[in-house]
């Protein structure tokens, strides 16, 4: 094998490493953006729920593992269970934290969402819920190097499947916000909650419907997160992948869907480039943080209303 | 905002807070009566959080010596007790607790911590109060450069870095390596400088370096893994602790990365094989000592300690913490008895601390403890293997065969 296409074969699996962290950062980010674009709320504690599916992955997946179930029926366990459970969380935080100041001043329900994110955190803490030690949960896939063969070009097989589990759950989100009636009620809720109420739609059920959507997201990558890649879990792992998520989504345009797709994929390869390169020109790894950041702050110079974002004063 | 309504709230909540001050500073009075029939011995360590398994094995091994000095006659005749708070693995919560311990309960002296970011945190608080400290596994070097109250009863950085340089090259035959540390502690950035130093010196080359922060939390190490790939070493350097080493070694495998790793006893937990999850097989770390041991005084130990505690094999911080113990132990017997009875006085910390600097051929579980003139003790360190869930011992390196 030629240096260059040792180069070329490092770069693409650099590539690999961004797409499939940047996915994570996607999946949370689009929580955020679909929230924001009904509610015009930032609900902080949506990192927390990331979190939480990572542990219920975690536990559902250990206690199928104890029973010697299959990996691929282990991991559609503790996927579902992630995804239900969490998309359940969020219409519970819902319906007790935000609805009831649904029409106080804005700076209300802004700060309820950070006592929310602070009572789950320091509830998961706890000894006899998810305790403060570190987890470790087992992947799903053997991790011995499984890896794939295109050209020449080897990938791991973890990062690839995780890459295109989280098309297939964009394409599905796509579908729904775009093809159905409770997608159409969503767009029209966004638009004017007043003019989509006087049509008849039921705006607590699609606030909730939305709130069940973007934790069901933030749960699956809290599966994704435990069971493929990252396998280290701890209560407070919401606080930093929360915080890259909600950069992710103002980066693509707060409240646009596939601004949050593609600001959390350009998060997660700016972040891989850095660690990956950034050596070369004297840059640290532990500089990936602030790079992302100047990216978002280069990208908000330029473009206010992020990426996708429409543009156009907003009354705050 | 109204500044009327302001100044009429000021005047009840002025005097809410000085009811409440006074009532503080009572409660604060009431606890600094000294008492003259027990000896407290402090210790502070991670019971929580990502390095709790160091917290709760040094606390183990610790409470095993009191216990045992007790069932002794305790010190000529007066009981010990042993008081350990949890500093979550935070400097900032290390540098309080232990002020507490000091101000609160009157220890004699400090064990503690197991990493050296936080007994560096909280080592000038002993300093300044002269309170003798003494760390079972602290090993960055500049630790007990803090203060002539600051003790270790564990080797440090430079030798442990040598011992896995000599054992890369000479066992492993290895002549790349590449290097992965933690650019957030002490203890990892300064044994990486020493590996490297040491395996250059002997030939060998340091194909690649790359860093890890843990505080950014997000425990993706993926991009840099692949980096280290590429330039294909023999071995990975990796001094980090337990908690991130099986989450490293994981992800290495998965792309494909298949050359043993080496670290240091940051390693060193009953943790680290459920993180690896298998991915550490044959990889091999350096310790303070290894269970399977057949000398005396380590079976001694083991046999007592899995009677004591149902939390299986002692782990090298327990064996660590109990010696460390052992030793404060011994300092404040020999110290005598204090002419006011106050086993905490700034006269008895300092008889106790001089005791502690003239430890000599102390028979420790982890090999015999000398406190030399830097307050370090000179000790000879083993490798052990990862095997399946459990170390198996390789070999011992002493200072002599790496010229330190």
């Amino acid at each position: 094998m030629g240096d260059s296409h040792q180069a070329l074969s490092t770069f693409l699996q650099q590539v690999v490493n961004g797409l499939s962290l940047g996915s994570i950062y996607a999946l949370i980010a689009l929580g955020y953006t679909m929230v924001y674009g009904v509610l015009r709320l930032i609900n902080f504690a949506h990192g927390d729920v990331f979190m939480v599916g990572s542990y219920i992955a975690f536990y559902v997946a250990g206690a199928m593992f104890q029973g010697h179930v299959d990996n691929w029926y282990a991991g559609a366990a503790a996927f579902m269970a992630a995804t239900i459970g969490c998309g359940l969380l969020g219409v519970i935080i819902e319906r007790l934290a935000y609805k009831p100041v649904r029409n106080a001043p804005k700076l209300t329900p802004l700060i309820t969402a950070i006592g929310v994110s602070l009572l789950i955190e320091n509830v998961a803490v706890l000894k006899g819920v998810f305790g403060p030690d570190p987890q470790f949960c087992k992947p799903v896939l053997p991790s011995d190097g499984h890896l794939l063969h295109f050209y020449g070009v080897s990938e791991p097989v973890d990062s690839v499947l995780l890459i295109a589990f989280t098309l297939v759950l964009l394409i599905l989100l796509w579908f729904i916000v775009t093809k159905t009636k409770i997608g159409k009620a969503m767009r029209a809720v966004s638009q004017d909650k007043d003019a989509a109420s006087l049509m008849g739609i039921n705006i607590n059920n699609v606030i909730s419907f939305t709130f069940f959507l973007g934790s069901a997201l933030a749960g699956s990558a809290g599966f994704l997160f435990a069971a493929l890649t990252h396998v280290q879990i701890n209560a407070y792992l919401g606080i930093p992948l929360g915080l890259k998520a909600f950069t992710a989504a103002v980066l693509g345009g707060i409240g646009n869907i596939p601004g949050a797709a593609l600001g959390g994929i350009i998060m997660g390869l700016a972040e891989a480039m850095v660690e990956g390169y950034g050596s070369l020109v004297h840059i640290p790894p532990s500089y990936s943080d602030a790079v992302s950041f100047v990216v978002l702050i280069v990208i908000l110079l330029v473009r206010p209303s992020g990426l996708l974002g429409k543009s156009g004063v907003e009354k705050v | 905002m109204r500044p009327s309504q302001n100044r009429r709230l000021s005047a009840p909540v002025f005097c809410c807070l000085l009811v409440f001050l006074s009532a503080l500073s009572l409660v604060g009075c009431a606890h600094h009566s000294s008492s003259t029939n027990e000896v407290v011995i402090g210790a502070y360590g991670a019971e929580t959080g990502s390095e709790s398994t160091f917290g709760t094995s040094m606390q183990s091994g610790m409470n095993m010596a009191i216990d045992e000095a007790n069932a002794a006659g305790g010190i000529n005749g007066v009981k010990i007790v042993g008081k350990m708070y949890d500093d979550q693995g935070q400097p900032d919560q290390a540098k309080s607790v232990v002020s507490k311990l000091i101000d609160e309960d009157n220890v004699t002296a400090i064990i503690g911590e197991i990493t050296s970011s936080n007994s560096s945190a909280a080592a000038p608080v002993c300093q300044l109060k002269h309170v003798p400290m003494v760390s079972p596994a602290a090993t960055n070097p500049r630790v007990t450069k803090i203060g002539d109250y600051i003790f270790r009863t564990c080797f440090i950085d430079p030798f442990q870095g040598a011992v896995m340089a000599t054992f890369a090259i000479n066992n492993l035959h290895a002549k790349t390596a590449a290097v992965f540390y933690d650019s957030t502690q002490d203890y990892s950035v300064g044994l990486k400088t020493y590996f490297e130093q040491y395996f250059t010196k002997k030939g060998g080359k340091i194909v690649i370096e790359q860093s890890y922060t843990t505080a950014s939390g997000t425990g993706d190490y993926r991009a840099q893994l692949t980096s280290i790939k590429q330039e294909n070493p023999d071995i990975i350097y990796v001094p980090g602790y337990y908690t991130e080493v099986g989450t490293i070694a994981q992800q290495a495998r998965q792309l494909g990365i298949k050359v043993p790793f080496l670290g240091g006893d940051g390693w060193d937990s009953a943790k680290l094989f459920e993180g690896a999850n298998g991915a550490l097989e044959g990889s091999y770390y350096s310790n303070h000592y290894s269970p399977d041991s057949t000398e005396p005084a380590v079976v001694n130990f083991t046999k007592a300690y899995e009677a004591k505690y149902d939390h299986g094999v002692p782990d090298a911080m327990a064996a660590l913490g109990y010696d460390a113990t052992n030793v404060v132990i011994a300092a404040i017997k020999a110290a005598g008895k204090p002419a006011d009875g106050n086993y905490a006085s700034d006269s008895f910390h300092a008889l106790v601390r001089d005791q502690i600097a003239q430890t000599k051929d102390f028979p420790g579980v982890a090999g015999k403890i000398t406190i030399g003139p830097d307050r370090n003790a000179v000790k000879p360190a083993v490798i052990l293997e990862v095997h399946g869930n459990k170390t198996v011992y390789v070999t011992t390196i002493k200072p002599s065969d790496v010229g330190i």
